[in-house]
């Protein structure tokens, strides 16, 4: 997995509560053994009307959000299942960042384990977000180094993210490979407790 | 200050601490299913890595599974996920409850029946219903397929310290009232993230008086409520439902773990991050009218009319539920009338669950134009329920009787609700699509199935109960 550190990329709104991890990667698409191509799959049943030709009322099929990579979400976002198959999709799908007051807590771990952001952050900002991203394409840049969120070089917010966290995406490393250096840790607890 | 029981369970678990990082805590069981581990043994094998503790996994197959013509897996996607399960336990050394085992069945339904869900653990699984195990005093919460494969190597898990949410259901419930009931209501009153960041401690008088099975419903949908884990605090009716499971502690390893396992408990000046009071007695069956767990109602009430509803963003969410349910607003709960029934899934559809729909069910019919299954949670559930000859009371009255799994709960198998179709189902999620593309759910509690059945729609069981009884 490659770190993040600064990232530029177009938002999209998605005004929506409570969106479930059921609408972002529907159950007939989790049989797969891969980690990959979920990305076609997204938001299926909302994307696609029933002939499967896209749904031009939906958010992601507007012209104007082509190619976004920013998600700015609602309230607890990616709540239910813990399917990781979610962040998988929207990372397939392109988005590399997703903004939202706050996020289911499954959720919000799959996203940091696979190199997702998330930024949980005000209501106030995110209805910002939702208005500047309606009006026109909208730009942001993202800093984790930082912790901030610009637009055409104005900070619009800083956000809170665990620093453990934080350095685990800047760096990209693997948290399986980090644990295996406790290893004396692990065999004296079991040792002790086991 | 005194700890609550979260606190004692977690800190007896810490491997490694340090400051600006979360905590590494220790795994005492893994449980494995098959559609949320190929990825993880995948990553394994890629970085030659082993299972450090195969004998703390344990795994079966229940997404997937058939409930009809169980060898025969139509599916060629589902085939090779459930092949590729059997693949990874034998090459990794995981005990497998595969399809053809007597003890196959809902990993979270076989968990507690095995006896390998204790008190005082530290319990994981890639599934969000892991909850359910709460049940037993234990710290039991879903991860996802990265943690599936960081425990699978490590036996441990990174964790944040979770906040503490009391709550407390006094008094008694009614008759025809049970657990499902109680987490719906809660839902519905409180929401489906007001749990987030917490470990929820469900106690008080009504909580003490549930079974085993009643309290793994409640904990069971914890996660509904956006918490981490729901738990009970065990006591004697936790340790007679352990006793004699094969997996669970043996004689006299059982009389002193029993005693280890007393120990947990919240001390009485233990501070929690947030408190809930309920009056048991209160609570009416309830039935779900949208399309998330906190949409729901008591069967005597009404779906809600828009203008009661707060927040544009709120309203907006309502309104589109009630389209995709095909609802209207201030519309009779009793009114609806649905044309499957679905009892089963991890949180309804072990044998209590099965005796108390059979009660409502017996001596009576199916009504017309309903179609409705009955999944047995596990292999063994079946087993029981067919030796006090309940599955002749379903199949008289015009049940199907079903080989067990999770079914039509998340319908990744191919029992799913027709688009449009109204469903009265046991199961714990009604989001859009759930059963099925256009399905429309509805949770309920056994009973409420069992009625919605016969009646062809939602009946007070309050009243049927009544009629059983006399």
């Amino acid at each position: 997995m490659s770190g993040i550190n600064v990232f530029t990329g177009k938002a999209v709104g998605m005004d929506r509560v409570n969106v479930d991890t059921d609408q972002i990667i529907p159950k007939q698409f989790l049989k797969r053994i891969e980690k990959t191509g979920f990305g076609q799959f997204l938001f299926y049943d909302w994307r696609f009307l029933k002939d499967g030709s896209p749904d031009p009322k939906f958010e992601l099929n507007l012209p104007e959000n082509e190619g976004a990579s920013i998600l700015v979400a609602n309230e607890n976002f990616g709540c239910g299942s813990s399917r990781e198959h979610a962040p998988w999709a929207l990372q397939d799908y392109g988005f590399k960042v997703i903004i939202a007051p706050s996020f289911a807590d499954i959720f919000y771990q799959n996203c940091l384990k696979n190199g997702v952001l998330p930024i949980a952050t005000d209501q106030f900002h995110v209805r910002r977000l939702f208005k500047k991203t309606k009006q026109q394409p909208c730009m942001l840049t993202v800093s984790l180094e930082e912790k901030t969120v610009k637009s055409e070089g104005n900070i619009l917010f800083s956000f809170d993210i665990h620093p453990h966290w934080r350095m685990m995406l800047m760096n990209g490393l693997d948290e399986i490979a980090l644990t295996m250096q406790l290893e004396d840790d692990i065999k004296k607890f079991e040792a002790v407790s086991r | 200050m005194g700890k609550t029981i979260i606190e004692k369970i977690w800190e007896k678990h810490i491997v490694h601490r340090e400051d600006g990082k979360p905590d590494l805590l220790y795994i005492d069981l893994h449980l494995v299913h098959e559609v949320t581990s190929p990825q993880a043994f995948s990553g394994l094998r890629m970085k030659n890595r082993s299972v450090r503790r195969p004998n703390l996994t344990f795994a079966t197959m229940d997404h997937n599974v058939p409930t009809t013509d169980r060898y025969r897996i139509e599916d060629p996607v589902a085939g090779l996920q459930m092949d590729t399960l059997r693949m990874n336990c034998q090459e990794f050394g995981v005990e497998l409850a595969d399809i053809h085992s007597p003890d196959q069945g809902i990993v979270h339904v076989i968990g507690p029946e095995l006896g390998l869900t204790q008190p005082g653990m530290t319990i994981v699984c890639g599934d969000s219903h892991t909850s359910t195990h709460g049940a037993f005093g234990a710290l039991a919460f879903g991860i996802g397929t990265s943690e599936v494969e960081h425990v699978l190597a490590t036996q441990t898990l990174w964790q944040t310290k979770p906040k503490t949410l009391k709550i407390q259901i006094d008094g008694e419930l009614q008759l025809g009232v049970g657990a499902k009931d109680v987490i719906l209501y809660v839902l519905s009153q409180y929401g489906v993230n007001f749990g987030s960041g917490h470990v929820i401690e469900f106690c008080g008088e009504a909580v003490r008086k549930m079974s085993m099975e009643e309290r793994m419903t409640l904990c069971n949908m914890s996660i509904e409520g956006g918490a981490k884990a729901g738990l009970v605090a065990p006591d004697e009716i936790t340790f007679s439902y352990l006793k004699g499971r094969r997996y669970a502690p043996k004689e006299e390893g059982f009389a002193s773990e029993e005693n280890r396992w007393k120990e947990l408990n919240s001390d009485d000046n233990a501070v929690y991050d947030k408190e809930i009071l309920i009056a048991g007695s209160h609570i009416a069956p309830m039935v779900s009218w949208g399309t998330n767990p906190s949409m729901t109602a008591p069967v005597t009430g009404k779906v809600p009319f828009l203008e009661d509803v707060e927040g544009e963003t709120e309203k907006r969410a309502v309104e589109r539920a009630l389209s995709y349910m095909g609802l209207q607003e201030g519309q009779r709960m009793r009114d609806i009338r649905v044309q499957k029934v679905f009892i089963g899934s991890c949180t309804n559809s072990r044998i209590e669950d099965l005796r108390t729909a059979a009660e409502i069910v017996r001596g009576r019919k199916v009504h017309d134009g309903v179609e409705a299954i009955v999944v047995p949670g596990s292999q063994s559930v079946k087993k029981q329920a067919e030796l006090e000859g309940l599955d002749q009371v379903f199949l008289q009255a015009g049940f199907e009787w079903r080989d067990s799994g999770c079914s039509m709960c998340l319908s990744m198998n191919a029992d799913i609700v027709p688009a449009g179709e109204h469903c009265a189902s046991t199961s714990n999620r009604n989001f859009e699509g759930r059963q099925g593309a256009g399905a429309r759910t509805h949770l309920v509690s056994p009973a409420m199935a069992a009625a919605a059945a016969v009646c062809g729609g939602f009946v007070d069981v309050r009243e049927l109960a009544a009629q059983t009884i006399s």
